[in-house]
């Protein structure tokens, strides 16, 4: 993506962010700071969740411990009884030093400063810390009873916690040009995931500080921590998972009923044109082990299907090997509505679920485009373009153009 | 369980009467009756959602102990006590007999709190909890959680002991260190939530701290469901190999229990005792590649077909290479064909050229052969095939193995347990079979 230049809404939050980095380190460098060994304590904190940070793909909030240390670094009014005094702009330049500190390693591993997470965080802190310090330090907070305003920062931070999934769901609707709808209902499923913890957390590291001091920070961190290890094993095992899934769909491979590479090109392609169709990511996931196993029904075949060219097949036989392939799924044990999709993935497309139809244009686009050689792309897609009247879905070809348009018409790199 | 034994529900008698004892001087103390009815029904409402089918499975550290520690630093001993009983006595019960099962519960949980609460209360915890006196109040704190510690794991240990007939000494044995570190993490959790309770900002503050706590709950059960999910697949996997290859039902599994008794006798940690055990299940994974024509052939086979089906370790690595967690299981499922003198396939490696994983696999393979009955021989006695292996170790088989094996097998005897009993193979569609849908047939 060297030649690709950043949409418009890329560049101006990264602009607002580092805008707002540099003011408040210019206006924090004149001013000198407040409270040393308050800063001091909560950025090492967070230096600390960020250092914890995993990077992945798959990773809605990489590093909790990082967000909930510096939201509530912005939304501390107290320290073990004794009334603090920083402004939003030392909040902001504690929690940038820190984060780019705990970057260092990152960078040197050669893992890239991730630009979006440091201007996220930079934006949703600022946001927080604009809203609440000042009125804090003007005394405005002062007639409310504690339970009231420990719901104030509660709510605070909700709201942030919203305006930040809208904020990541824009950005990757920027970059990818995935519909905006589902993007952002897959962020705010993740705010109720690990984002409640950190929400949870950082409201009440602030309150605890202002009760115990300083002391509070490192026994808070557990939880959240035992979040985050939890959550990175359910990560762990769901790779473990996928990588069987997609050793199980080699098989098929292996045995020569199919070309090698055909199950994970079909299934990266039929991703990309589900995120195109607006499918949500457990939608996806489905998606994904169907197209992975699309042709296991292939085993149960006495002799294979020529150059596996399933879409070349009359109805009837394609159908029957779909419905081998459901059972052979059904028995694996993996969702019930894998089963469904691979089973039903030669009926006509009126009569078919939508990942169904997806996993059957795919496929059909990347058989002929193999088999059309130099000019086999375009080829096919004005043969599934003709199909369209029965066999392939109208709204995924021009799906699947789509996405082909926007990868230059390549058949996708096979990892 | 059927029938419950008498000395065990007198056991439970002693126990529950133990725990009225706790709570009888409950009448006569001043108790913040708001505060024990709010964590009453705060610990029962998440006991019955962490035991649902949302969550599904139960977390093995099982309950909301926070919110009862945390009832244990704030509350005198016996209202604390009182926290635990109805949301124990409605908790949801897998096994029957459950009225039984629910005394139980809340007999030992009342008795763990009360003990964890005097403690905390005699080394004057509770001022500390008041004042906010965090380094101060985690001493007191430690003491009242591994006194709770303590108790459930002696009532735990007691009912083994005595419904089970279990030998004291082991029903005893790794209940404290298995529990300790989980309960610790909840004591600190319930400390959280007694100091802020205690504070301005009050209960509101407090609940907010089992919020981290709730996710990681259910971050866990996901992992665990996941985990069983994988497991089934990679079971089903298996059986369908099996199947193809016309196999008696359970030859990869039993392959992968014999690998992974060689595995322990030879001394193996824990972790490369499970990689071996999936070396011996997936060993012959390969020969979903290799025609069912070929695998179910009846008579001599030619030279070509033999070529072929001897390819399947090859097709077997092609599919396992990619999925991590396998580790050396991988090089056995490409080696496990090879013979120490160098007359095997694919590669005709010799001695320790042969990856160990791979040699394990060999005679385990080798015995799950001799000793189960197939289209083509029937099943030989566990001592002749020992026999025999001991006779081929040193030519084909490595002698180490093979004596662990032996060693093995005269220590524990050869009881293999087909584990995948839950699929039925029938299931699996004949080659060339016309097959309808089964909606809903697994899972």
């Amino acid at each position: 993506m060297s030649a690709y230049r950043p949409p418009p809404l890329f560049t101006l939050v990264h602009g607002c962010a580092a805008l707002l980095a540099a003011g408040s380190l210019a206006v924090t460098l004149y001013d000198g700071l407040e409270e040393r060994r308050v800063a001091l304590a909560f950025g090492v904190l967070v230096t600390v969740g960020e250092l914890a940070r995993r990077n992945g793909a798959r990773v809605r909030e990489p590093a909790p411990l990082g967000a909930a240390a510096a939201l509530s670094y912005a939304l501390l009014g107290e320290a073990g009884g004794r009334a603090t005094h920083h402004g939003p702009a030392q909040v902001v330049a504690v929690v940038l030093a820190a984060s780019l500190l705990a970057s260092v390693p990152h960078v040197a591993r050669g893992q890239g400063p991730t630009l979006d997470h440091l201007a996220r965080r930079v934006l949703t802190v600022g946001f927080v810390a604009v809203c609440f310090q000042p009125p804090y330090n003007r005394g405005m907070f002062d007639d409310w009873g504690g339970p009231a305003y420990a719901l104030l920062l509660l709510a605070l931070l909700s709201l942030t916690a919203l305006c930040d999934a809208v904020l990541a769901a824009a950005l990757a609707h920027s970059r990818t040009g995935w519909p905006f709808g589902p993007v952002l209902r897959d962020e705010l499923r993740a705010v109720l995931g690990i984002g409640s913890a950190v929400i949870a957390t950082g409201a009440v590291m602030a309150l605890a500080v202002a009760v115990v001091g300083l002391w509070a920070l490192p026994v808070f961190s557990v939880p959240l921590l035992l979040a985050q290890m939890s959550f990175r094993r359910y990560a762990a095992v769901r790779a473990t998972y996928r990588q069987t899934i997609a050793s199980l769909a080699r098989a098929t491979e292996v045995a020569g009923y199919t070309p090698c590479g055909h199950a994970r090109r079909v299934a990266a392609l039929s991703q990309a044109v589900g995120r195109d169709l607006g499918l949500t990511e457990p939608e996806l996931a489905v998606l994904e082990y169907a197209a992975l196993m699309h042709d296991i029904g292939q085993l149960s075949l006495v002799d294979p299907v020529p150059a596996g060219a399933t879409a070349g097949l009359p109805a009837a036989e394609a159908r029957r090997i779909a419905l081998l392939g459901g059972a052979v799924v059904r028995q694996t044990g993996v969702d019930e509505a894998v089963a469904v999709v691979v089973e039903r993935q030669a009926d006509p497309y009126a009569e078919q679920p939508l990942a169904a139809r997806i996993v059957r244009a795919v496929n059909a686009y990347e058989e002929k485009s193999r088999e059309g050689g130099l000019g086999g792309p375009l080829t096919a897609l004005e043969e599934l373009r003709l199909a369209t009247a029965g066999e392939y879905a109208p709204e995924v070809v021009e799906s699947l153009a789509r996405v082909l348009a926007r990868s230059s018409l390549t058949l996708p790199v096979t990892g | 369980m059927e029938a419950v034994p008498v000395r065990a529900r007198v056991y439970v008698a002693c126990v529950a009467v133990a725990a009225l004892l706790c709570l009888l001087p409950l009448p006569g103390i001043r108790t913040p009756w708001w505060a024990v009815a709010l964590l009453a029904t705060l610990y029962a409402g998440c006991e019955r959602v962490a035991r649902s089918r949302f969550v599904g499975i139960s977390h093995p550290a099982g309950t909301f102990y926070p919110v009862l520690l945390a009832g244990a630093f704030l509350l005198p001993a016996p209202a604390a006590a009182l926290v635990a009983v109805p949301g124990a006595l409605l908790s949801h019960v897998e096994q029957r007999p459950l009225a039984l099962r629910r005394v139980w519960r809340a007999a030992q949980l009342v008795l763990g709190v009360w003990a964890a609460a005097r403690v905390h209360w005699a080394l004057g915890g509770r001022d500390a909890v008041v004042a906010g006196d965090v380094p101060y109040a985690l001493g007191p704190a430690g003491a009242a959680v591994l006194a709770f510690c303590l108790v459930l794991a002696l009532l735990d240990g007691g009912i083994l002991a005595v419904a089970e007939r279990v030998p004291v000494r082991r029903a005893w044995r790794g209940l404290v260190s298995r529990s300790l570190a989980p309960i610790a993490v909840h004591g600190l959790a319930g400390l959280m939530m007694a100091v802020l309770w205690r504070s301005p900002y009050g209960p509101v503050a407090a609940l907010l701290v089992l919020l981290p706590m709730c996710v990681s709950w259910w971050a866990f059960a996901q992992y665990h469901r996941e985990r069983a999910a994988h497991q089934a697949t990679i079971r089903a996997l298996v059986q369908a190999v099996d199947i193809k290859d016309g196999y008696t039902r359970g030859h990869s599994e039993r392959v992968g229990q014999a690998s992974m008794m060689i595995a322990r006798e030879l001394g193996m940690d824990d972790e490369r005792v499970e990689v071996l055990r999936f070396a011996g299940i997936l060993h012959d994974v390969g020969k979903l590649g290799v025609p069912t024509r070929l695998l179910r052939k009846d008579g001599p086979l030619t030279p070509e077909e033999r070529r072929v089906i001897e390819l399947h370790p090859e097709y077997g690595h092609e599919m396992v290479r990619g999925i991590g967690f396998l580790g050396e299981a991988r090089a056995a499922v490409l080696h496990h064909h090879e013979r120490l003198d160098g007359t095997g396939y694919p590669y005709g490696l010799m001695g320790s050229q042969i990856p160990e994983s791979a040699r394990v696999v060999a005679v385990a393979d080798a015995f799950d052969a001799m000793t189960s009955t197939r289209s083509y021989s029937r099943a030989r006695p566990v001592a002749v095939a020992l026999a025999e292996l001991k006779r081929c170790s040193g030519s084909q088989f490595d002698p180490e193995m093979v004596e662990a094996l032996v060693e093995a097998v005269g220590r524990a005897g050869w009881r293999p347990a087909v584990t995948a009993d839950d699929v039925d193979p029938t299931r699996i569609p004949p080659p060339g079979a016309p097959v309808s849908s089964r909606p809903g047939a697994h899972r």
